[in-house]
């Protein structure tokens, strides 16, 4: 079943209607193939935040039909991952949603404990939510300077930018790398968390409100900004559940959903936050969403900060987490550990399991079935991304293409995770 | 004004027109905005306020890849993007470079699967790779250096 | 009674007989309910002012090569006023007969059953838009199935450079 490689000759070409109608059956109808114009979006086009390709059907400036065309980045991540043993398919699941790899992390691990049933240790879970919702911080800190830039805001980016390269450090100083972290280990940690790791949180935690109030004096009052996101593609609360969208998309549609609140996981029931929930529907509700989300990411960081445990990271249990380092030249058990460990893995039991986290953008769920093997047998993401995708046709329909591009931002796409 | 002031009178000098122009190249590139996956992050990351590619005069990123002269394939090439890439490449106009960002890119990083090209080279060709899953800005900065050593060197009849 | 429980009681009680077994796993519980009978098992779960298992979350096809029935689709619901989530499972022995769409009580099912019948094959009855998502048109094969190989190439170090370079098929410049 070989495939053929792409040759220096192979060109893309703009499709008939007649292959567009093959092609798509009925995920593309054309009303008016003779008056409207079929315009090709992408994939590449500065704003599909990546190598989205969008299929619009236009009378005038107005979209009658979109359809997306996804996969131009399709990694094979589910497949490769079968083929690795259960820890080193981890970083597979960093370079996903490139944008907050902690969580991908986090509910992949998630499914892997549950999947093994083991608890972690108390520290282990209270750096957990540290980094997650840092992560969430991030994230949100790419969307909003990628989106601003999008409606042609540019200032934004750079300061979003600033910020997130002092979260970056605070990643590297933890797990030695900016953005692809693997950090998260079955069992706990990769190891503790260094000693500045305190005061470098504790001084995001204390400048970084003042930035976000700078953001939204940048946008908040910005009549350009508002012109393109109020009204603009508005779904409403029945559709969005329908649809299955999930996270800032879902309750800027006034749909009081949090997996973290109403779900919880990972021990978000014992801090106190709330979640926040606009009503309206339209890009600008998703962005306000957002906005008051990193401030109540910025509260749960802060309790856990303080009610940061002291003791190990990681469980003793030898045959999933390795021995410390120390032991080996003492201990022939902890060799064995480390060898069996790091050659063949630890064996999950047959069974599946379904784990579901939040994600900055939304309900991010892993499928993990062991079948008695040190691989995973079948792992499935579903990705907040690629469902919160199928709903973009609905809002951006009877808008002018300039929407579509404010919708698109809006939706907090990652093409990683689409397509995957 | 400024500087000629300081300056006074010039006068001519002489130049190798080679080297000039290779000068001018290398002072204002403009890259494609051309993001694939995770690197085209650090590569915003290496824009932005940080790090700041403007030094280098190349703070214009181009969308429409008849203004550019400067791919940087940030991410993985998936088979289904690779004729799209190939495209664009054949749409830059003379001259044109190419710098292979990351490891996928440059030979499939750890995607060595049945939808990723192993190395992007293998559809276009390279002229510099940065390694790194995904490279600093830093590594960025330094494979554009790399890559204005190389234009430096270049001889003029090359494009023709 | 729990919810779990409460699930299977009242499918009971509307279809008789269409729970075939019930598996709990890590506090997770599945319901195995026959192919033919997917839809109304949903519109159950869906409408029943007890259950309201409104959100579709996730469905996800499994390959079992050795064994048959072959492939499995799971559909992950959650109910949202209820705050709980529950397990469908379906056995498919034919991929080309698989289970009815759930557009009708969910739409988001239609994009979801895309995914499944590009990476695995498994075509879903009623559904008009299954179409290449993430391959290329021409592709053969459904990756994600086991008897698919990974595609893996083999890796170039210096020993065996020359073997493997020359069948790359560089760009021609």
């Amino acid at each position: 079943m070989a495939q053929r490689m792409p040759q220096a000759s192979d060109t893309v070409r703009e499709l008939s209607v007649e292959e567009i109608r093959a092609k798509f059956g009925t995920g593309m109808e054309i009303l008016d193939a003779e008056e409207h114009m079929l315009l090709s979006m992408g994939p590449q086009h500065p704003s599909t935040h990546g190598v989205l390709r969008l299929l619009v059907e236009l009378d005038g400036e107005t979209v009658v039909n979109v359809a997306p065309d996804i996969g131009f980045l399709h990694t094979g991540v589910e497949k490769n991952m079968e083929a690795k043993t259960f820890t080193k398919a981890l970083v597979m699941t960093d370079r996903m949603d490139y944008l907050s790899p902690m969580t991908n992390n986090m509910a992949y691990i998630m499914a892997v404990e549950k999947l093994l049933g083991i608890d972690i240790t108390p520290r282990a879970q209270v750096i957990r939510v540290i980094l997650a919702e840092l992560s969430r911080v991030s994230s949100h800190l790419v969307w909003l300077g990628t989106h601003a830039l999008d409606l042609a805001a540019m200032s934004v980016f750079l300061y979003c930018f600033r910020e997130r390269e002092y979260l970056l450090d605070i990643y590297e100083m933890v797990a030695g790398q900016r953005m692809m972290v693997s950090y998260f280990r079955p069992g706990g940690l990769w190891r503790d968390v260094p000693d500045e790791f305190e005061p470098a949180v504790r001084h995001f935690l204390d400048f970084f409100p003042a930035k976000i109030a700078d953001y939204e004096a940048l946008l908040d009052r910005n009549p350009i900004f508002l012109a393109r996101t109020k009204d603009v593609g508005v779904i409403s609360g029945e559709q969005a559940i329908a649809w299955g969208l999930s996270g800032p998309s879902l309750r800027g549609s006034g749909v009081d959903w949090d997996n973290r609140r109403d779900m919880p996981y990972a021990g978000y029931e014992k801090y106190e936050f709330d979640v926040p929930v606009e009503q309206v529907g339209d890009v600008y509700a998703r962005y306000r969403c957002r906005m008051r989300e990193m401030r109540e990411s910025l509260r749960i960081i802060r309790q856990a900060m303080d009610r940061l445990p002291k003791g190990p990271v990681n469980i003793d249990n030898h045959k999933i987490v390795p021995p410390p380092r120390a032991e080996l030249g003492r201990s022939m058990e902890a060799v064995i550990h480390h060898f069996k460990l790091w050659t063949e893995g630890f064996i999950a039991p047959d069974g599946y399991v379904y784990q579901v986290i939040e994600s900055p953008r939304g309900e991010i769920g892993c499928y993990l079935r062991g079948n008695s093997t040190n691989k995973p047998a079948r792992v499935h993401f579903r990705g907040p991304s690629y469902v919160n995708l199928a709903a973009l046709p609905l809002m951006a329909k009877n808008r002018f293409v300039a929407d579509l591009v404010a919708v698109i931002g809006s939706i907090d796409i990652v093409l990683g995770e689409i397509d995957r | 004004m400024g500087i000629e002031q300081k300056l006074g009178n010039l006068g001519v000098v002489t130049y190798r027109l080679e080297d000039v122009v290779n000068w001018g190249r290398t002072n204002s590139m403009w890259p494609m905005l051309f993001g694939l996956a995770c690197c085209a992050i650090e590569m915003m990351g290496a824009q932005a306020a940080n790090y700041d590619a403007s030094r280098f005069g190349m703070e214009l990123n181009r969308p429409s890849p008849r203004q550019s002269d400067l791919m940087i394939v940030a991410g993985r090439v998936s088979r289904k993007m690779a004729p799209v890439v190939r495209r664009l490449y054949d749409q830059m106009p003379y001259p044109k470079w190419v710098i292979a960002m990351g490891d996928c890119a440059s030979c499939g990083g750890v995607f060595n699967n049945y939808a990723i090209v192993q190395g992007v080279d293998e559809v276009i060709p390279v002229d510099v790779y940065v390694a790194g899953c995904p490279p600093r800005p830093e590594a960025l900065i330094n494979g554009i250096m790399t890559l204005h050593e190389k234009i430096r060197g270049e001889s003029l009849d090359k494009w023709n | 009674m729990t919810r779990d429980e409460l699930a299977v009681k009242i499918l009971n009680e509307n279809l008789p007989g269409v729970v075939e077994s019930v598996s709990d796993f890590r506090g997770e519980r599945t319901l195995i309910v026959p192919k033919k009978r997917i839809k109304d098992v949903g519109r159950v779960l869906r409408d029943d002012p007890a259950l309201r298992y409104n959100f579709l979350s996730d469905i996800v096809a499994d390959d079992y090569l050795p064994d048959y029935p072959r492939f499995a689709v799971s559909y992950h619901l959650l109910s949202l006023p209820h705050k709980h989530r529950l397990r469908l499972r379906v056995w498919v022995d034919d991929p080309d007969d698989g289970p009815e769409t759930m557009a009708e009580l969910w739409p988001i099912a239609t994009w979801l059953e895309m995914e499944v019948w590009d990476l695995m094959g498994v075509r879903f009855a009623g559904n008009g838009s299954l179409r290449r998502l993430f391959l290329p048109e021409d592709w053969q094969g459904h990756p994600l199935r086991k008897d698919y190989p990974l595609g893996y190439e083999e890796v170039q170090f210096s020993f065996n450079w020359q073997e493997i370079d020359a069948k790359k098929p560089y760009a021609k410049e």
